[in-house]
């Protein structure tokens, strides 16, 4: 078995825009935001920066094709970059891109950064994209929205386990509120205002079940990270220093759409954390995971994700959001910062702020809702739709050599 | 002798009231007060001339071998395409074979339905086919406030024509063809245009049906008491009786017009009249049929022992019975895009259809065709590269279709985001009996009756109109059944 990437690459600084309605910003605007943040945290000069990898998902509506957006807006030294796409996952899969490149030796110091600027293209919610999925698929899938394509979870998950819809839509409602909580003190948050459990159950229909406050925000901006190897690190006097644990990606093969899945869980997720808590080295994620951020895309994607992270039993997802299991004072805090509830979704950059969060808290400069002591961060995306997705999970913790 | 093998209707599962229609709009025209009885069958917003015509079509195939049928002729006034065999569409949809098959359009006047179904039979009687589908289908829209919007409904019937257990023999036909213009619509037009209602009444149906009846009794040497059933439309009730009085038809064997329930649907009512009829027929029973429309056509047949076989469920009654008030005038007229409303910016997306990938996925997408693996035995669809069954890995499929087949709703959701015309849009994964499984749209059924484990059903439907460049894309929806086996 291959050894992995654990402690192998070190994290030595981020950025991350404020995310929310960027109206006077542009895509470049707000890359070149986060990544003054990023370089002045990692104390290099940009000539440092060997290579890049760029994640934006909607191009059309976005930044265009090809990595040269970010070459252009940063000014970088005519470096090699690649431009990734995998839907929500985009930005952990830049991230891959660079940890792997520094891992591999290609490159020492490599930048990961993520744009998306969703609020430019005239209405709420994703862009449309029934035909972002084939000329074929265009002639027959349903014209699905990423709501409509998570709310089913919700139809069979409820018969699977014999509950009644009402029983979820409480927990989903607990999800919502906890991140809404979380999201109020959080200054770069996109939502920041508390709500209660009244307020999301009474919120309007977008999809069967899911009201409006069981989606997430749908924002404009930025996160990127400068990575190099704990060696390097060290070198430029980086004292505590964030390494990289795990990072695995699994993607569908069509057998949920075409062969007996539940319906229930994710198929992907359950295989990549399995293997992450492997390259990590966790035997009981339940107990040694620290802090999570997960693809809450919708809340039902949370409440699910929660059993297939290996962290709830399955069929107990649900009790355990309502004991507060993860909420911030919880035993494993879930979207501390707010999540893609409240930080807000801008789909290329939403990889790199989950790990950005799990950088804060490692590093203990999370402000107002700074975790005691956490270990191990988990972060989470889930790209697609629920019948063919791509998962990607990182681990991060503080660098044991 | 050829005759009819088998027959099925199909009647939309709206309808609605013409009180209702009265109540929105007789402010407007008060003339429509006079004709308020009765309602009238609505198609569903993803429906047309086409999609109707597979309905009535399946209906008539059902429990029979559809790779025998020769021709598909397809009537209508209302083709989706003026350029592109609409018949050729149907006859995929049915998974009719390709080679030695040849299919054709008749439209143009409303009784293109008899004229088929006589060049069908003529064709047959000539040995040169042997199985012949006729499927007469019309969505006529009329403008708001009119007397055709009371008078039109959307309906659609086929009949199997063949020469081997003929339930209905042909007896001839006789016709009259003349350039009688009681409405028209030009080209290019939207609507049907229509002259002086008396004038239509008395010189058109009044005197064409009667004088074309005479004359196919007198070529044929019976008399009209020879006749059980006698079959003509004529959307004006008074008119339809007027005809049955002067052509001494008791009241008990004068086919009902349907104008109560369902409307004159155009095109297809003469057949659509013809499959009410032979639901109940009996052997023995002789039974007349004429159309209108720049003539009428007039054709016979008696009726055999052969009748018993079919099943009711051919016919158009269960259709009937299970009906949906479509409660809102706005929502009707939406639904036959006569107002304008708001979409949203994400239903401006308008991709040109590729009609590379459209030919090379036609049985997947027009005739619902997906595979069996011959290793695993899984079925499947789409039909995979690579069998689903991640531990088979066979490359060998075998055609496998799910038109047919039923199934149960595993998940789903109703969509308020997703641009639609009837919202929200309520789609799901659909887990067939007998394997296989996909993601589907699922159409006429109210979410709020939707379950987990409910039964559904595939029906033909418009998928999307590309009003760019005037192209109809189809595909096979779900249509839940809300009671077990209700249609």
């Amino acid at each position: 078995m291959a050894s992995g990437i654990r402690d192998r690459v070190a994290i030595i600084g981020m950025g991350c825009t404020r995310f929310g309605e960027r109206w006077n910003e542009s895509p470049d605007d707000l890359m070149v935001e986060a990544f003054t943040e990023a370089i002045a945290d990692a104390g290099i000069e940009k000539k440092d920066i060997q290579a890049a990898w760029f994640a934006s998902c909607f191009d059309e509506a976005n930044v265009g094709k090809s990595a040269l957006p970010l070459s252009m807006a940063l000014r970088l030294p005519n470096i090699a970059i690649t431009r990734v796409e995998n839907f929500c996952a985009s930005g952990t899969e830049a991230f891959r891109g660079a940890v792997y490149a520094v891992a591999s030796g290609a490159y020492d110091i490599v930048l990961a950064q993520g744009v998306e600027k969703l609020k430019d293209i005239g209405y709420g919610g994703l862009p449309e994209f029934s035909s972002a999925m084939g000329l074929t698929n265009a002639l027959w899938f349903p014209n699905v929205t990423a709501p409509g394509s998570f709310a089913m979870l919700a139809s069979s998950y409820a018969a699977k386990y014999g509950l009644d819809m009402q029983d979820i839509k409480r927990a989903m409602a607990h999800i919502s509120v906890k991140s809404h909580a979380n999201g109020a003190l959080n200054p770069k948050a996109h939502l920041r205002k508390p709500v209660t459990e009244e307020q999301v159950l009474a919120s309007p229909m977008i999809a069967y079940p899911l009201g409006l406050f069981d989606c997430c925000g749908v924002s404009d901006g930025s996160a990127c990270a400068i990575v190099t190897t704990p060696e390097i690190a060290k070198s430029l006097g980086k004292k505590d220093i964030v390494s990289v644990k795990a990072l695995q990606l699994s993607l569908s093969n069509g057998s949920e759409i075409a062969y007996g899945w539940d319906g229930a869980h994710f198929v992907t997720t359950t295989k990549a954390s399995k293997d992450a808590y492997a390259e990590a080295g966790i035997k009981n994620p339940r107990e040694e995971i620290s802090m999570i951020e997960v693809h809450d895309c919708f809340s039902i994607t949370e409440l699910v994700t929660m059993e297939d992270l290996h962290i709830s039993e399955r069929g107990k997802g649900p009790k355990d959001v309502l004991d507060g299991f993860y909420d911030a004072a919880g035993k494993v805090p879930c979207q501390i910062d707010g999540g893609l509830k409240c930080f807000g979704h801008p789909i290329g950059a939403s990889g790199l702020r989950m790990i950005y969060e799990m950088y804060l808290q490692l590093l203990g400069r999370a402000g107002q809702r700074q975790l005691k002591d956490p270990k191990f961060g988990l972060t989470h995306n889930l790209g697609g739709l629920p019948v063919m997705n791509v998962c990607s999970i990182s681990i991060l913790g503080r660098y044991e050599g | 002798m050829g005759g009819i093998v088998s027959f099925g209707g199909y009647v939309p599962r709206y309808r609605i009231t013409r009180m209702n229609i009265v109540q929105n709009m007789a402010w407007y025209f008060p003339v429509i007060m006079a004709v308020a009885g009765g309602e009238k069958a609505v198609a569903n917003w993803d429906e047309d001339a086409v999609s109707m015509a597979v309905a009535a079509g399946w209906n008539c195939m059902a429990g029979r071998d559809r790779k025998k049928i020769d021709s598909v002729y397809l009537a209508s006034t209302t083709l989706p395409f003026a350029d592109r065999l609409n018949a050729g569409i149907v006859a995929a949809a049915l998974n009719v074979p390709e080679n030695g098959t040849m299919h054709a359009d008749f439209g143009a006047c409303i009784k293109a339905g008899t004229t088929a179904m006589i060049a069908g039979l003529e064709a047959i009687a000539s040995g040169k086919r042997g199985n012949v589908l006729v499927a007469a289908s019309d969505l006529r829209r009329t403008k708001m406030a009119t007397m055709l919007e009371m008078f039109y409904g959307d309906g659609a019937a086929a009949v199997l024509l063949g020469n081997k257990d003929v339930a209905a023999e042909f007896i001839d036909s006789y016709s009259i063809s003349c350039d009688f213009i009681d409405h028209y619509k030009g080209y290019g037009k939207e609507f049907d245009y229509n002259w002086e209602e008396r004038w239509v009444r008395d010189e058109g149906y009044g005197k064409i049906i009667p004088e074309a009846i005479r004359a196919f009794l007198k070529k044929t040497n019976l008399t009209i008491g020879d006749f059980a059933k006698i079959i003509y439309p004529c959307y004006f009730t008074g008119t339809h009786k007027q005809i049955a009085k002067e052509l001494g038809i008791e009241p008990a064997r004068l086919q009902s017009n349907l104008h109560d329930g369902i409307g004159d649907t155009g095109t297809a009512h003469p057949l659509l009249m013809l499959v009410d009829a032979l639901e109940d027929a009996k052997p023995g029973d002789k039974i007349l049929l004429a159309s209108f429309g720049q003539g009428c056509d007039v054709l016979g047949f008696a009726v055999t022992d052969k009748i018993t076989a079919l099943k009711a469920s051919h016919g158009i009654r269960a259709a009937v019975r299970q009906k949906v008030d479509i409660g809102s005038y706005q929502k009707f007229i939406k639904f036959r895009d006569l107002i304008e409303a708001d979409l949203g910016i994400r239903g401006e997306a308008n991709p040109n259809t590729s009609l590379t990938v459209l030919w090379r996925k036609h049985k997947m997408i027009l005739g619902m065709e997906g595979a069996k693996c011959k290793k695993c035995s899984t079925v499947q669809f789409p039909a995979q590269p690579i069998c689903a069954n991640p531990d088979c890995g066979s490359m060998e499929f075998e055609p496998y279709e799910f038109a047919d087949k039923a199934g149960d709703i595993a998940m789903f959701t109703g969509d308020l985001l997703s641009p639609s015309v009837d919202p929200p849009a309520v789609y799901g994964m659909v887990e067939f009996k007998g394997g296989g499984r996909t993601m589907l749209d699922f159409t006429d059924c109210n979410l709020n009756q939707l379950k987990v484990g409910m039964k559904v059903r595939m029906s033909f439907r418009r998928r999307y109109t590309d009003s760019m460049r005037g192209f109809t894309g189809y595909f096979w929806k779900a249509v839940p059944q809300v009671q077990d086996g209700e249609v």
